[in-house]
């Protein structure tokens, strides 16, 4: 309630005239909801800690009881999972694996949508609007719907169980929502900067490069976070068109039959997995929202 | 991508110029309409045909494979349980998102609280499935829900003295719940035996010390609740040296019509006694709460509950979403329209009722679509919070297609139809979405 009561008087809205008995009365009615408030924020944050405590116990131990007890007793915990996880190659590898689809699928989508988007928001062609709805029509098409064909097709072009294929994957079904937020934040520009440029006799593809790239960043410093915390978190493409092309997800996923003998290498490597797109997502967190109130509010 | 299909008439610029503008705008067109061609737009039709296919692709079998969806168990409970999901998350989680968008308005520390909730959008569907695979774990000794529920449950409904216990003779019948008899009624200055059996020595309350035969008072009904186990064998229904008493057994005594005028705890020694009592005969019971349970834990990754389970790990990870979505709406509401709400003398309640929840219907409405769309395609939580004995239980469509595809049956033809299946359901929400942003365009 101490803590409430100092939270109350940094806010502005306090009237300055109220007594301290009268604030100390409105932080003591307010006490229940700060309180219940810390009680859903801990109870948000409680999986993922204890995700991390289990990543600290022998299977014995994750069998006989729960990951409290390492709270108590401290000298149960050991990093042993880790440094085995690390001794034997298959996390290491899907790690890496990981991060060159995830790089690839980030990168690639933007520069394509990029182009697109400029061309939608800047370029004249006939028929520019109906092509822009059919975009944002893709927007709706399920990845289930493209498993099969291109399953088949992978297989006839060689693509199957290459980081590539995952990639071009990614890249095809990011486009839709890509091309929908570049282009409107390209329509933000204003029009006198590409005008100008082109009576300076710029050639567009110089237009895009030196303009419209760095004038889209934000907008695409938002759209990569997506991606990438889109693409490392798969499970479903690389599950598909991968075998021993295995990013972290489907490492773990062929563990969890023996979910409770093979957790051991599922905890920890599962929180190695959630640690990297977190540590992102933490330090970017503003763009992050950012595009996810252009992508679902404008 | 034809851009230069209709060529539209661009007054100032001369033919050769227009055209060489249309060949740059499809120059940066080009890589996204080959890329959306051969890997949305080309599979998908080709799904739609393959779907009238049969298994091989060889023969066309028209709708077999809609029917089939329809008349398969599991593909049946994979319908119904997304049913489920449809009908209960997006709603669950715009509420959610709504509750604390409008709690956290007020108060300083909003960004640590917004960080915590919205952290689970950076984990994959799948780790977060693994979370609460460990979190859901039945025994409340290991499974961090159920021991949180335990605590409540088992002060709610303190676990008896003797759970496991049951009569050593027929002498006592009825059941756990009902609680045990006495069937030969006791008159007053008589005795009763209370004999129970099948309590493992580590069962056996603490301080429990050899059982005494009762002794004999006027006017009242004395009796012994003991462990009817003598080591190397014994007499039943008899209190024997190195027997023990039974403490802490609620002893309730029954008038002849069955109506109860008294209840008792037994001592150390199991005896227990109900003193001036009126002239008669009485019935003696052990009360069910001595047998009551301690709290074992809910099933939630057996078959029954696995569905709410994945949909508990679900609205867990999307609540930051809806929260931060509706924030930022609940942001750009106008300060001054409140303010005269609550001039005019409206509670909090009515402000937002009728104020904030008005004013907020788009935003609420764009987080309700979007759950929509997700909750329509969930797959990856399913796979790992659901252990393989219960995933027929907790299928859904999007597992369904992927199963019948790829995971063994290797069926096309109607692993397409069921991805059809989705596609058709996720149309209507997609005229929804095109309209809206159509006006936009």
């Amino acid at each position: 309630m101490a803590v409430a009561a100092e939270e109350l008087r940094g806010r502005p809205e306090v009237v300055v005239e109220e007594s301290v008995a009268r604030k100390i009365g409105r932080a003591a009615a307010r006490a229940p909801l700060h309180l219940a408030l810390l009680f859903i924020g801990l109870l948000w944050l409680l999986p993922t800690f204890a995700l991390f405590m289990t990543s600290l116990m022998t299977p014995q131990d994750y069998n006989s009881f729960g990951w409290w007890r390492l709270l108590s007793e401290p000298s149960l915990a050991t990093w042993n999972n880790y440094s085995n996880l690390w001794r034997d190659s298959d996390i290491p590898d899907a790690l890496v694996t990981t991060l060159l689809i995830t790089i690839g699928g980030t990168i690639l989508p933007i520069v394509i949508a990029a182009l697109a988007g400029y061309a939608f928001a800047w370029l004249e062609f006939p028929g520019r609007d109906w092509l822009f709805i059919l975009v944002i029509a893709l927007l709706v098409v399920p990845l289930q719907m493209a498993l099969i064909p291109v399953f088949k097709l992978y297989n006839t072009l060689g693509l199957f169980d290459t980081i590539l294929g995952l990639v071009l994957y990614h890249t095809a079904f990011a486009l839709p929502f890509a091309i929908f937020l570049l282009r409107n934040f390209f329509m933000g520009i204003p029009k006198d900067v590409f005008e100008s440029a082109r009576i300076d006799g710029a050639s567009e593809a110089r237009i895009f490069l030196r303009l419209v790239l760095p004038l889209g960043l934000p907008a695409i410093a938002s759209l990569a976070i997506f991606q990438f915390l889109w693409v490392w978190n798969d499970l479903l493409v690389a599950l598909t068109f991968g075998r021993e092309t295995q990013p972290i997800t489907v490492a773990i996923f062929n563990n969890v039959r023996q979910f409770g003998n093979n957790i051991e290498l599922i905890a920890p490597a599962s929180f190695i997995s959630l640690a990297i797109p977190l540590a992102v997502f933490l330090a970017f967190q503003r763009y992050f929202t950012q595009g996810l109130l252009a992508g679902s509010v404008k | 991508m034809s851009a230069t299909a209709h060529p539209e008439t661009a007054p100032e610029l001369s033919e050769s110029g227009r055209w060489r503008r249309y060949a740059v705008a499809a120059g940066f067109l080009a890589p996204a309409a080959i890329m959306l061609g051969v890997w949305v737009v080309y599979p998908t039709v080709y799904t739609a045909w393959r779907s009238l296919y049969d298994r091989e692709g060889d023969d066309f079998i028209g709708l077999d494979n809609y029917k089939t969806i329809f008349t398969t168990d599991i593909l049946v409970t994979a319908v119904k349980n997304n049913a489920l999901w449809v009908l209960v998350v997006p709603a669950f989680v715009t509420a959610v998102g709504l509750i604390f968008g409008v709690l956290t308005e007020k108060i300083s520390w909003a960004v640590a609280f917004k960080t915590a909730v919205f952290m689970p959008m950076a984990i994959s569907l799948f780790a977060a499935g693994v979370i609460w695979r460990i979190m859901d774990q039945k025994e409340p000794e290991r499974g961090t829900v159920n021991a949180m529920i335990g605590v409540v449950a088992d002060y709610v409904n303190p676990p008896g003295a003797l759970p496991t216990a049951f009569p050593a003779t027929p002498g006592l019948t009825g059941s756990e719940s009902e609680g045990y008899t006495l069937r030969r009624p006791v008159p007053t200055g008589g005795t009763a035996l209370l004999p129970l059996t099948g309590i493992p020595p580590e069962d056996v309350p603490a301080g429990a010390t050899q059982a005494v035969q009762p002794e004999r008072q006027v006017g009242a009904v004395t009796g012994v609740v003991w462990r009817d186990f003598k080591p190397g064998g014994g007499t039943i229904g008899k209190v024997e040296t190195q027997e023990l008493g039974l403490p802490g057994v609620t002893v309730e005594l029954l008038d002849s019509s069955g109506e109860q005028v008294g209840s008792t705890t037994s001592a150390d020694d199991g005896t227990f006694a109900f003193e001036d009592l009126e002239a008669g005969t009485y019935r003696a019971k052990i009360g069910t709460q001595t047998f009551q349970k301690p709290f074992d834990g809910v099933p939630w990754l057996g078959p029954s509950l696995i569905t709410p389970a994945a949909m508990i790990a679900y609205i867990w990870v999307w609540a930051g979403f809806s929260m931060v979505v509706i924030a930022a709406g609940l942001a750009a509401i106008p300060r001054d329209t409140l303010e005269a709400a609550r001039t005019d003398g409206a509670s909090e309640w009515q402000v937002f009722r009728r104020v904030t929840v008005p004013l907020l219907a788009p935003v609420l409405s764009v987080v309700f679509i979007t759950m929509l769309i997700n909750v329509l395609k969930v797959f990856d939580i399913i796979l790992s919070v659901a252990p393989g004995s219960v995933q027929d239980d907790a299928n859904v469509i999007a597992l369904a297609m992927w199963r019948t595809s790829f995971g063994g049956v290797n069926d096309f033809g109607l692993g397409s139809a069921i991805a059809v299946f989705l596609f058709v359901l996720v149309i209507p929400i997609l005229a929804l979405n095109v309209r809206r942003f159509r006006r936009e365009v």
